[in-house]
C-alpha cells in the first residue's frame, strides 16, 4: 500500500482519517500531531489544510497533540513542524480532495477534469453541483492509506497560504480567557508541590512532618514514594506555603557538592569525552603557503527560563490515566509514563494544553510526570502540580555550556584553505522518550537507567549543529568532544549547538576579514557561492545601509553574521548596531531570511523577531550561575534577561516568500546569527574582541583594560 | 476568618480566606478569574499585574487584607471580544504576542500608563513595561501596539 515516496511521517500515520474527517455538515476535522508552543503553528496548519482542501479556514476544527485523536508526530521541535508536518498534512489534504473529486466524477457522470472544489462544494466547470464533502463523506472511504503524490495545488493558485493570517490562539490570551494549562480547572482538584531531590540519586534521610504541618494553614497530605516527596491539599495557597519551607525540613543523603567554577565553560576542556571527526581528517602538519589562526569561544549554560514555571495535570480513574501537559511530545511522554508506572501505553491518554513559551525541553515533561505519579497512587483524585519559580530555574534541564575553537589555515589572499571547528559540549538532547530523565521517575524506588549521552547524526547534529560553515573552504571539518558528565542536567534549547557554533564561526570570519583588511560583508561574499545564502547577506546589507570601512573602537559598532540553520533549514543574515560604553546597548537589528515558501509571512516574521530578541538576551545577559548546591540563579534577579527598555528596533524581511520552493524551518534560524552579529558589533565598537558569552559589563571593562 | 469584600472589575466580591492570601490566588482560585497569571510569585515578572485603585500592582505579592474595599481591575475587566479595549484591539492588530502568557500583565501595565499619559514616547512605554518580562521576544510588536492604542484613544476611542 505504502509507496516508497511517502514521507516518514505519513508512513508512520498512513490512514487518511488520522488527519482529515468531515464529522458534521459544514465542518472539517483536521488533526496535527504538532502543538502550539507560541510559534503560531496551529494557524499555519489551518492555512495549509484550508488551501489544499479548498474550504474556508473557519470551517476547520483543528485537533492537536492528543494521543487519543491525533497522528504521532513525535516532538514539536527543531523548526520542523512546517517543513515536515505541514508537508505531510498538505499531501493528505490533496489526496482527500482528489478522492472526493474522483468519486463525484465516477458516480455522477462528470468529467473529472471539469471538477473542482469551492469552500467544500464540488463545482463543475465553475458552477456549484449538488454535491459537497459532507454529502459524499459516507461514500468516500478515508480509512484507506495515503498513497503519496496526489497533485498539490500550484503556488500561483494559493489564496490562503502565503497570506498573513491572524493567529487563532491570540484572542483568548488577550482577553484573559482560558488559554493555558495553568488555567484549567478540574472539579475537586488537589494541588500538589514536589520536594525535589537536590541531586540525581539523593536519598531522603529525614522528613520533619510535624514541622511541615506546623507551616500549613490548612489541611495537607504528605505523600512519599521512595525518594519522591509531595505535599497535597485542596488550597493552593496552603500547599505553596508548605512547599516554600519544605527544603528546610527535609534532609538528604548522597548529595555531593558540585564545583561552582563549572559555570564557566572551559572546565569542559579537561573532561573525558567521546570524540568524533566529521569531514576529512585534520592536517597533521602545517599547510604550505598558509598561516594558522586559532581562537576559542565559550558560552555558559543557558536556561529556557520560560516566563512561568511548568504545570501538569493528571487523574487516574478506572484503570485509565489521563494526563494534560504542555510537553512538546505527547506520544513520547505517554511511552515514558507507561514505562515509569508500568502501565500499558493504551491505558494512558496524554493531551496537550498550551503553556508559556518553552523554547525546548524545559520542566513541562517533569511536571506532567509529577502529576501522573501522584495521581496513579491517589486514584480518582485530579492532581494539579504547578512548579515553583525557583524549581523551574533550579531543576529544568538547561542548555549545556560549550567551548568552540576555530582553527583556520589562511592563504595569501586571506581566505581559509583549511578550517576546523572543534567543539566541546555536554549533551544537547535528553528528552524523556526512552523513559529516563524524568525527575519523578528517578526519585522512585526503582529508577530507570539514565539514558546514555548521544549526539545523533550530522546534519542536523546537536552539539555539532551548524559546526560546519557554509562557506566555500577547500577543506572543512568538525571535531566534536561529547562530555557525558555535566554538573547539571542538560537538554535541548532553541538552536541547540548552533548558537555557540555560529557565534564562533561568524566571529572568526570577522577576525579573518580584519586580518585580510577586508570588509566583513565583502569578505563573506568572496567565499560564499550558495546563491540563496548570498542573497540574504546582500539583502541585509542593503536594508541596513551597510557601509564598508567604518572605523572601529569609537564606541559605536556594527556587525554582520550569517547562517543557514542546521545547514538545511532557513537562511538568515543579521546586522546589529550597538553603542558600548561600559555596558552594551543594542540599538537596531536587521534580518533578511529565506525560508522557502512561507505559509504565514507575518507568523514567520514574528518567529524571526522573537529569535532576534531571544538571541540578543543570550548574547548580552544570560548564563546559569552555579554554587556547590547546584543552580543558584533561581530568580529573575540572578538570571537577568533582556527587558523592554533594552530591546532594539528590529526589521525583518523575507526573501522570496512566495517562491515555489520547499518550506524551510524558520523558528530557530535567527538566534545564532543574532548572537554573532551582536558579538561582531561589540568588537567593532570596542576595537577589541570578546570571545566569551554573555557580553557583560565586566567583560567589556576587562576588554577595555586590555586594549 | 472574616469575609473580606473588594470590588473586582466593578462588582463587589466577598471572599473568606486567610488575611495573607495573595490577591492572585483570590482572583484565580476563589473568583475563577484565570486571566491574571502566576509567573514567579516573587514580584519580579509582572505576569500577575492588576490595577489596584488605578495603580499597577503585582497581585502575587499583595495580601488580601491590604486590598479590602479597593477597586481591582483585571484583564477580564478591560474588554471583551465583542467590545475590546483599544489596547486589546491594538495587540490583535499588531499580532503582538507569541506564547501570550505575559500579555494580560502587559496589557494592565500599558493601561495604567495610558490612563495617566495619553501620549507616551516609545521610551516611556518601554520604561512602563520594564517590570513585565516577555520571553518570546514580542517586545517590538508590543511597543508598537501600545503606540497604536494610544493614538486610537487620543482620536476618541471608546474608553
Amino acid at each position: 500500500m505504502n509507496t516508497p515516496t511517502l514521507p516518514p511521517l505519513l508512513a508512520a500515520n498512513p490512514r487518511l482519517d488520522q488527519w482529515v474527517g468531515f464529522p458534521s455538515p459544514g465542518s472539517v476535522a483536521v488533526s496535527t500531531g504538532r502543538v502550539e508552543i507560541g510559534q503560531g503553528v496551529l494557524t499555519a496548519m489551518l492555512q495549509i489544510a484550508a488551501e489544499e482542501l479548498d474550504v474556508a479556514p473557519e470551517r476547520i476544527l483543528l485537533q492537536t497533540g492528543d494521543t487519543d485523536l491525533t497522528p504521532n508526530e513525535g516532538y514539536t521541535a527543531g523548526s520542523q513542524s512546517i517543513q515536515f508536518g505541514g508537508v505531510a498534512l498538505r499531501m493528505v489534504c490533496a489526496e482527500v480532495r482528489a478522492l472526493f473529486l474522483d468519486h463525484a466524477a465516477a458516480s455522477h457522470g462528470y468529467s473529472r477534469a471539469d471538477l473542482a472544489v469551492r469552500d467544500g462544494t464540488i463545482t463543475h466547470r465553475g458552477e456549484p453541483t449538488a454535491h459537497d464533502y459532507w454529502s459524499l463523506a459516507a461514500a468516500v472511504d478515508l480509512t484507506r492509506h495515503a498513497t503519496g503524490p496526489s497533485p498539490t495545488k500550484s503556488v500561483r493558485d494559493y489564496t490562503v497560504v502565503g497570506r498573513s493570517a491572524p493567529r487563532t490562539d491570540l484572542p483568548a490570551k488577550v482577553f484573559g480567557g482560558l488559554a493555558f494549562i495553568h488555567d484549567v480547572v478540574l472539579d475537586g482538584v488537589v494541588h500538589a508541590r514536589v520536594v525535589r531531590q537536590p541531586r540525581r540519586g539523593a536519598t531522603i534521610a529525614s522528613v520533619d512532618e510535624a514541622a511541615l504541618r506546623r507551616a500549613a494553614k490548612g489541611p495537607v497530605e504528605i505523600v512519599r514514594r521512595g525518594n519522591f516527596l509531595a505535599i497535597l491539599g485542596a488550597e493552593e495557597t496552603v500547599v505553596e506555603a508548605v512547599a516554600a519551607v519544605a527544603p528546610n525540613h527535609v534532609t538528604w543523603d548522597g548529595v555531593d557538592p558540585i564545583n561552582p567554577f563549572q559555570e564557566e565553560a572551559r572546565w569542559l576542556l579537561q573532561q573525558p569525552s567521546t570524540d568524533r571527526t566529521i569531514g576529512p581528517p585534520p592536517p597533521t602538519e602545517p599547510i604550505p603557503g598558509t598561516t594558522r589562526h586559532e581562537a576559542t569561544y565559550t558560552r555558559m549554560h543557558i536556561a529556557h527560563a520560560s516566563v512561568a514555571p511548568s504545570c501538569g495535570l493528571a487523574v487516574f480513574r478506572d484503570g485509565k490515566l489521563q494526563v494534560w501537559t504542555h510537553s512538546q511530545g505527547v506520544y513520547p511522554l505517554r511511552d515514558a509514563l507507561a514505562r515509569t508506572l508500568k502501565l500499558n501505553p493504551a491505558a494512558i491518554s496524554v493531551k496537550h494544553v498550551q503553556g508559556p513559551g518553552c523554547y525546548g525541553h524545559n520542566g513541562a515533561d517533569d511536571a506532567a510526570t509529577d502529576a501522573a505519579v501522584i495521581a496513579f497512587h491517589q486514584p480518582g483524585k485530579p492532581i494539579r502540580v504547578r512548579w515553583r519559580r525557583e524549581e523551574e530555574f533550579g531543576f529544568e534541564p538547561v542548555s549545556p555550556a560549550m567551548v568552540v575553537t576555530v582553527q583556520a589555515a589562511v592563504d595569501d589572499a586571506g581566505r581559509p584553505a583549511d578550517w576546523t571547528t572543534e567543539i566541546w559540549s555536554g549533551r544537547h538532547t535528553s528528552r524523556p522518550g526512552g523513559g529516563g530523565n524524568l525527575l519523578a521517575a528517578e526519585a522512585l524506588s526503582d529508577p530507570p537507567p539514565h539514558p546514555p549521552a548521544v549526539e545523533g547524526g550530522y546534519p542536523p547534529g546537536a552539539g555539532t549543529r551548524n559546526g560546519e560553515p557554509l562557506y566555500d573552504f577547500p577543506a572543512k571539518r568538525i571535531v566534536h568532544h561529547l562530555i557525558a558528565e555535566t554538573p547539571v542536567r542538560t537538554s535541548s534549547l532553541r538552536g541547540l549547538g548552533a548558537t555557540a557554533n555560529v557565534f564562533a564561526i561568524e566571529s572568526m570570519m570577522d577576525e579573518l576579514a580584519e586580518r585580510a583588511g577586508q570588509d566583513p560583508v565583502a569578505y563573506r561574499l568572496s567565499v560564499l557561492s550558495d546563491a540563496r545564502a548570498r542573497s540574504v547577506v546582500e539583502h541585509v546589507a542593503r536594508i541596513s545601509g551597510w557601509q564598508a570601512g567604518l572605523p572601529s573602537g569609537t564606541g559605536r559598532g556594527r556587525g554582520v553574521a550569517f547562517a543557514r540553520y542546521k545547514n538545511m533549514a532557513a537562511y538568515a543574515a543579521v546586522v546589529a548596531d550597538v553603542a558600548v560604553d561600559e555596558n552594551v546597548r543594542l540599538l537596531r537589528v536587521w534580518c533578511a531570511a529565506d525560508a522557502g515558501l512561507v505559509i504565514n509571512p507575518d507568523g514567520a516574521i514574528n518567529q524571526l523577531e522573537g529569535g532576534i530578541i531571544h538571541g540578543a538576551s543570550w548574547a548580552l545577559k544570560e548564563g546559569v550561575r552555579l554554587d556547590t548546591a547546584g543552580i543558584s540563579s533561581r530568580d529573575w534577579e540572578t538570571y537577568p534577561v533582556l527587558r523592554f527598555s533594552e530591546v532594539p528596533e528590529v526589521t525583518v524581511e523575507l526573501v522570496d516568500p512566495m517562491a515555489d520552493r520547499p518550506c524551510l524551518g524558520v523558528g530557530e534560524a535567527s538566534g545564532g546569527p543574532t548572537v554573532a552579529a551582536v558579538g561582531n558589533a561589540v568588537a567593532h565598537a570596542l576595537g577589541a574582541r570578546l570571545r566569551d558569552l554573555p557580553l557583560t559589563r565586566e567583560r567589556v571593562m576587562a576588554a577595555l583594560l586590555r586594549a | 476568618m472574616d469575609p473580606i469584600s473588594l470590588i473586582v472589575n466593578g462588582s463587589t466580591a466577598t471572599v473568606t480566606a486567610d488575611d495573607d492570601t495573595p490577591l492572585l490566588d483570590i482572583l484565580r482560585n476563589h473568583l475563577g478569574l484565570v486571566g491574571t497569571k502566576f509567573g514567579c510569585g516573587q514580584e519580579q515578572c509582572g505576569c500577575c499585574m492588576v490595577l489596584v485603585d488605578g495603580r499597577p500592582e503585582k497581585s502575587c505579592g499583595k495580601a488580601l487584607s491590604t486590598v479590602a474595599g479597593k477597586a481591582i481591575t483585571t484583564i477580564e475587566g478591560l474588554g471583551t471580544p465583542d467590545r475590546p479595549h483599544p489596547l486589546q484591539q491594538a495587540f490583535l492588530d499588531e499580532q503582538a504576542g507569541q506564547c501570550g502568557y505575559c500579555l494580560p500583565g502587559i496589557l494592565i501595565s500599558a493601561k495604567a500608563l495610558l490612563d495617566h499619559n495619553p501620549a507616551p514616547s516609545r521610551s516611556q512605554i518601554a520604561e512602563a513595561l520594564d517590570d513585565n518580562i516577555c520571553r518570546c521576544g514580542s517586545h517590538v510588536r508590543i511597543l508598537r501596539a501600545v503606540e497604536r492604542a494610544a493614538a486610537r484613544l487620543r482620536e476618541g476611542g471608546v474608553r
